[in-house]
């Protein structure tokens, strides 16, 4: 069985992205779409990607509410650094951070979730001492942001994914 | 698309809310890259865009085309998806190319890179 199927999860989910980017569910896009995601599997195993097992399923739910919620608040703070100006400038800079995270899937999710919340930029990655540089542009002080990243991203992330 | 005046009052509303939120979002954010002074600092501006602007501008688009068509429409989903998974490689190469620069011209701002702990040399010297 995990000979035929190399990366199940994998089949899925291109089967549901064929299906979402055809806006249908007709049995000859449900086969095309499951002959396409199984084959892609096939590619990848030549690809050689880390595996990772999910845990905690339970914990991707908190995670994303978390991370939802960090988004919007740091829209708003950032909008605010933007429309204040020069009257008020903003204190940014550099924070450094210990990760323990060395799961390559983890990382990556990690980089996603700084990108996309405005305000942290993932400069720097040392694999060899797993210290995280990010920038930050309104630091109050650095202490609170790496304690917070630790917290909130990286604990349920080491839960899940290792 | 000229059949959007056959949106019903009701989803034209929150389609032209989120919109404009959206959009005006995306626009402060681009703002910022005119008006944030460190080239760190712009990183952050258009990931405004890339967040709540096009997370906003998506759902309208979804709203706006399944009133219109009639049914549930989620592929706008792959939108916010795939930005979402590509803007950190995009980011990452900017601020690396940055901090490689600012290293070699000994700008400093930027911290050094961190090594591994090499033992004191300075406390030997006599």
């Amino acid at each position: 069985m995990r000979y035929w199927f190399p990366y199940p999860l994998l089949s899925l989910s291109l089967l549901a992205l064929w299906l979402l980017i055809n806006q249908s569910i007709s049995a000859g896009h449900i086969l095309l779409g499951s002959a396409l995601g199984i084959s892609w599997a096939w590619i990848m195993v030549n690809l050689q990607p880390d595996k990772t097992r999910l845990r905690k399923i339970r914990r991707i739910a908190v995670l994303t509410g978390h991370v939802a919620t960090d988004v919007f608040r740091s829209n708003l703070a950032v909008m605010g650094v933007i429309l204040r100006g020069s009257s008020r400038p903003a204190n940014s800079g550099f924070v450094t951070i210990d990760i323990s995270l060395r799961d390559d899937n983890a990382l990556a999710m990690l980089s996603c979730i700084l990108t996309a919340t405005p305000g942290t930029a993932w400069l720097e990655f040392d694999r060899q001492t797993g210290v995280l540089m990010i920038h930050v542009l309104d630091i109050e002080n650095g202490e609170r942001w790496s304690d917070l990243i630790k917290r909130r991203y990286e604990g349920p992330l080491k839960e899940i994914f290792e | 698309m000229s059949h959007l005046t056959d949106l019903p009052v009701w989803a034209a509303i929150p389609v032209c809310l989120l919109l404009l939120t959206g959009s005006a979002i995306t626009l402060i954010g681009s703002l910022g890259l005119i008006r944030l002074k460190t080239f760190y600092a712009r990183l952050h501006a258009p990931t405004l865009g890339s967040s709540a602007g096009i997370i906003l501008i998506c759902l309208a688009s979804m709203i706006a085309f399944a009133v219109l068509q009639n049914r549930w429409i989620f592929h706008e989903v792959l939108i916010v998806i795939f930005v979402v998974l590509t803007t950190p490689v995009t980011l990452m190469l900017l601020g690396q190319s940055a901090l490689y620069r600012d290293r070699i011209e000994g700008s400093i701002d930027v911290p050094r890179k961190t090594t591994r702990e090499e033992p004191d040399l300075s406390a030997l010297d006599i």
